[in-house]
């Protein structure tokens, strides 16, 4: 099947702005703003972030609904700035399915293929083949109102994968199906992404969905990109309280800078030290502070640091605990916790954790 | 500016979509053209009076040398001057005009100059066949062929008159930009006697097609109705404003009330009852209109949450007191709506007014009669016309801008649950039953109109005849039926295909002068058909502009198909744009995204999605044109008779026997044309399966 794809390209973003009209105050402001990417031909990235941030703005800039004020888009080596929607080599997978109501499932998927004038014959073959790759074959001619949601979604995957496009656009696909269907769904975009070794761009404000599909992510905040990097990176070492906060859920501890080498950073918390990942940029005697993730977090009765424990709470998977460390309320996830010894509310305990799991902003 | 990046890149990718960039031209021209156009020209006409005069040459006596001229209106007096002759108005009310004299060099006439004086002369006149012609300055004195030349009494000069050169004249055109018609219009008895008529009529038939609309949906959405006739009954009046051909009501009111009514002087003996005038216009006025109200009012009624009326119930409220507390304030906008939408209807209404009028003249038929009338005063008719569009576009703005706004903003959202209808016999019984009494009254009067043709003679014999068809037939009734049936078939494609174009560019997409397309395709739905008659004479019979450009058009069959776009287009319009809103954009964006060009997004997604608004467009625009007189009957010519002029021709000569065969055709058609509509519908409609949760 991989054999049958075009190679797919590159997508290059120079210095993207997109300046918009505020309707009430009539001031202009920066949807997107000098934004630069290089997304390379068979990778997988997610624009991720909260609503307005500027991330489906800027695949619709790909895709050429939106034309940029300022910077210019390559496609594959080719600038694209000036080209109409229709003659972009681009497909989008919409949040709306955007499925034509008065085309059976067939027709949908023949769409793009008639307009390319490929001939009937090939038609057939390609859409079969591109049904069966989405688990749709045998519904060729049911109409899409019969359809479920997550059928629908797999039609409209298929009407855009069927063209052959040189990336694949996914503007939040999966937003109007249910939870359970919505991890099944991406789990199959993900699959069939690596085995055609397409180009996808991804826009979701979901940070699981985002992280369980990507390559690389690339998270905005208000028309900027606040941090790039693979899902991991971007976990473990966020650049920024947003981005620590948006993935997930995270502690700050603050402290002072005790000392720096190559290997770890020393921060003084209280009258405790720790040592967290190095920071070339930490200077000693400054203020910094301890990014950490509740899972990476244990409560014992000895440790690095100590707590009260404020909140214990069994949650099936992990014990919940909120635990005060100095002024500042910590948020731990203990996994297991049957086989270890369950802290109740006012004991008093030590936090600890692996150096490689926390890091100073 | 770094704004401007995006903004070429648009027009970039606008302008790189042929289809697109030559529908939105052709629709700019066509709009401009026959819409916006006519308005100008008659706007202008209003203030720009057109008119000859007849001049004398001064300061001539044959023989003698003139006193010549130089461009400053001084004596000439060097000998490169270019000369002109002083041509004064007889009368002393004009100002003097200075007339360029020519001198002959063997083919051609050059300007003359001072030089040149001794020289024959000419002056460059327009005769009587308006060709412009060169006139030798000392024939003047010699009754020669010189048809330019007019004795003071406006008479071209004969032969045998014997020339007094005092008393030849010139004729020039003096064209002169003046508000005069408008000063001479408001002092004019007849035309502030129509305006009033006009207001009058357009407030209490507005005032009562409120009352008995708002009675109509107040019993429809309130009040449980037993029986399938009743309901069928409801049903059969709320489609006949779009059926009914416009003066059918007014031939039936004079068959049934009239002097040889039936109701009148059968029923009752009374035989000195007068059905023409205000109150005549107002009964047929109301019946037509008030379905309109009606099924505006019925919408609005059944958004509102029940259960708002139940709390107040609930507090102890009386039933009047829940309907003149909650319910009447709730739908204030909406009545003020119906309200403006009526009044305009009655001020734009030309065929009652016309037919049974009689001496109470409104506007519309006044500025008719003044263009086809002995007077022929098109400055006075087009000031007229033009105060009548300035009535309705005033009412349409606020209807359309601030009461649809507002009556969107209360009464927007969907009721949460099914009303409790009132059973209440005291209750039901007076108000169901002045509905169905009214709905029997107007089925009455349609049913009058085939009888009306089949009686011999209404008011004497009213044995069964076919001799009103056979006259019909005789007299031009094939032609009248073919004529009007071709028209409106090609209007009604036309209008139907222009309206869903317009509704996809304004909905779907954005580009320079949408605005413009979207105001003036609705801005027709406010021009009243008499003003938009007048228009287009005054814009197309002297060609466009009257440089002679698209001339030929005037009093062809296609200036009539024109009108008929032009008058259905809003309605089109309007039911395309409600139907693609609520069609996902993204539909078509995913098309486009998928290499479809916006001719292709057009004719293989968004058309095939509103083909049934499409095809209503289609029939309703047929209906519409096939019933429409006010504007046609002003551009008429004999090449084409069509059903509705007739109508009015015989029912205006007194007999009514021919009208009400030709109208009883012509319901049968329409009727037939939305039976077909609704057949159609029925089995090939796609709307119900695309958006089965809403019930409209």
């Amino acid at each position: 099947m991989s054999s049958m794809m075009k190679e797919p390209k590159g997508v290059k973003l120079e210095n993207i702005s997109k300046i918009y009209k505020d309707p009430k105050t009539g001031k202009d402001f920066y949807a997107v703003n000098n934004v630069s990417l290089d997304i390379a031909p068979g990778s997988f990235i997610t624009l991720l972030g909260p609503s307005g941030c500027g991330k489906t703005t800027t695949l619709r800039m790909i895709a050429g609904f939106e034309s940029p004020d300022a910077g210019e888009i390559y496609l594959g080596g080719e600038a694209i700035n000036q080209l109409p929607p229709n003659k972009r080599d681009t497909a989008m997978v919409f949040q709306s399915y955007a499925l034509f109501p008065h085309y059976n499932v067939f027709d949908n998927v023949a769409y793009g293929l008639k307009l390319r004038k490929v001939p009937k014959d090939e038609i057939h073959e390609r859409v079969t083949k591109i049904l069966e790759l989405v688990e749709l074959s045998g519904m060729e001619s049911r109409m899409t109102n019969q359809l479920s949601g997550g059928q629908q979604q797999r039609v409209a995957l298929a009407r855009a994968l069927v063209v052959e496009p040189g990336v694949l656009l996914f503007d939040e696909p999966l937003s109007n199906l249910d939870a359970k269907l919505r991890v099944q769904m991406r789990t199959e975009i993900r699959r069939i992404q690596q085995k055609l070794g397409i180009t996808a761009i991804y826009v979701t404000h979901d940070q699981s969905e985002a992280m369980s599909i990507s390559d690389q992510i690339i998270l905005m905040k208000s028309g900027v990109i606040a941090q790039m990097g693979t899902p991991m990176d971007i976990y473990y070492h966020p650049n920024s309280e947003f981005v620590a906060d948006f993935i997930g859920e995270c502690n700050f501890i603050k402290g002072t800078v005790s000392a720096n080498t190559a290997d770890a950073t020393e921060v003084q918390i209280g009258d405790s030290k720790v040592t967290v990942m190095s920071d070339k940029d930490a200077v000693i005697g400054e203020e910094a502070e301890i990014v950490l993730r509740p899972e990476a977090i244990t409560l014992a009765d000895t440790g690095m640091l100590p707590c009260t424990v404020e909140l214990s709470c069994f949650m099936g998977s992990y014990q919940n605990y909120h635990v005060r460390v100095g002024d500042t309320l910590v948020k731990i996830a203990d996994n297991c916790p049957v086989n270890k010894k369950i802290f109740n509310v006012g004991d008093k305990a030590f936090i600890s954790f692996d150096k490689f799991c926390a890091h100073i902003l | 500016m770094r704004g401007r990046q995006s903004a070429s890149l648009d027009r970039k990718k606008f302008f790189a979509d042929p289809i697109m960039v030559i529908t939105i031209a052709v629709l700019f021209i066509f709009l401009t053209l026959f819409i916006l156009y006519p308005l100008c020209m008659l706007l202008a006409d209003s203030v720009y009076v057109r008119d000859t005069q007849l001049f004398s040459v001064a300061d001539y006596v044959p023989g003698s040398t003139p006193v010549f001229y130089d461009q400053n209106h001084q004596a000439a007096a060097k000998d490169g001057d270019a000369i002109f002759a002083r041509l004064t108005d007889p009368s002393g009310k004009l100002e003097d005009h200075y007339a360029p004299l020519y001198a002959s060099t063997g083919m051609f006439a050059r300007q003359a100059q001072l030089k040149d004086a001794d020289k024959p002369l000419y002056l460059k006149v327009v005769n009587a066949q308006d060709k412009t012609v060169y006139v030798a300055l000392d024939k003047l004195n010699t009754p020669e062929k010189v048809s330019a030349l007019f004795k003071q009494n406006n008479r071209v000069i004969k032969k045998m008159d014997g020339i007094e050169p005092a008393e030849v004249c010139v004729r020039v055109n003096h064209n002169t930009w003046t508000l005069d018609a408008f000063p001479r219009i408001f002092s004019d008895y007849t035309f502030n006697n129509a305006l009033r008529n006009t207001l009058i009529l357009g407030a209490l038939t507005g005032f009562f097609s409120l009352i008995i609309g708002l009675l109509f949906a107040y019993v429809d959405v309130y009040v449980h109705i037993h029986g399938k006739v009743t309901k069928k009954l409801f049903d059969v009046v709320s489609m006949l404003p779009v059926v009914s051909p416009p003066f059918v009501l007014s031939l039936s009111m004079i068959l049934l009330f009239g002097r040889a009514g039936l109701v009148t002087r059968q029923l009752l003996g009374i035989y000195d009852s007068d059905v023409y005038g205000m109150w005549g216009i107002v009964i047929v006025q109301t019946l037509t209109f008030f379905p309109v109200v009606y099924l505006m009012l019925k919408g609005l009624l059944k958004n509102i949450d029940p259960s708002m009326e139940e709390a107040a119930r609930d507090m102890g409220a009386s039933r009047m007191k829940v309907f003149t507390t909650v319910t009447l304030p709730l739908l204030l906008p909406g009545l003020g709506n119906a309200f403006l939408v009526t009044f305009i209807e009655s001020v734009a209404d030309f065929a009652n007014p016309m037919i049974i009028g009689g001496s109470y003249d409104t506007l519309a038929t006044t500025i008719y009669l003044r263009i086809t009338g002995g007077t022929y005063d098109v400055n006075g008719a087009s000031a007229m016309a033009v105060v009548l569009l300035a009535l309705t576009l005033f009412l349409f703005m606020i209807q359309k801008y601030v009461l649809e706004k507002k009556t969107a903003a209360t009464l927007s959202g969907k009721a949460s649950r099914v009303r409790m209808l009132i059973e209440d016999k005291s209750v039901r019984y007076p108000l169901a039953g002045f509905c169905v009494l009214v709905s029997a009254f107007v089925v009455l009067m349609y049913i009058a109109i085939p009888f009306g043709a089949l009686f011999k003679l209404w008011g004497r014999d009213y044995s069964l005849s076919t001799k009103w068809f056979v006259q019909m037939f005789n007299e031009g009734g094939w032609k009248a039926f073919k004529d009007s049936f071709i028209l409106s078939a090609i209007a009604s494609p036309v209008t139907a295909l222009l309206s869903m174009i317009i509704s996809y560019l304004v909905v779907k997409r954005k580009f320079r002068g949408k605005g413009f397309i979207e105001f003036v395709s609705m801005l027709a739905m406010a021009v009243p058909g008499t003003v938009l008659g007048v228009g287009f004479i005054r814009g197309f019979a002297g060609g466009v502009l009257r440089t002679g450009f698209m001339q030929e058009i005037y009093g062809t069959g296609l200036i009539l198909i024109i009108v008929f776009v032009v008058r259905s287009l809003p309605v089109g319009t309007r039911s395309g744009i409600s139907a693609l809103r609520q069609i996902d954009k993204s539909i078509e964006e995913s098309a486009y995204d998928m290499g479809a060009g916006s001719g292709k997004v057009f004719t293989s997604v968004t058309l095939p999605l509103i083909k049934d608004s499409f095809f209503s467009g289609l029939v309703t625009t047929f209906v519409r044109s096939i019933t429409a007189i006010s504007a046609v009957i002003l551009l008429v010519t004999p090449r084409y008779l069509l059903i509705t002029c007739r109508i009015n021709e015989y029912a205006e000569k007194g007999e009514f026997g021919v009208a009400c065969a030709y109208a009883t055709v012509l319901i049968a058609i329409t009727y037939a044309a939305i039976l077909l509509m609704n057949t159609v519908l029925k089995h090939f409609g796609t709307s119900r399966k695309l958006k089965p949760t809403d019930a409209e």
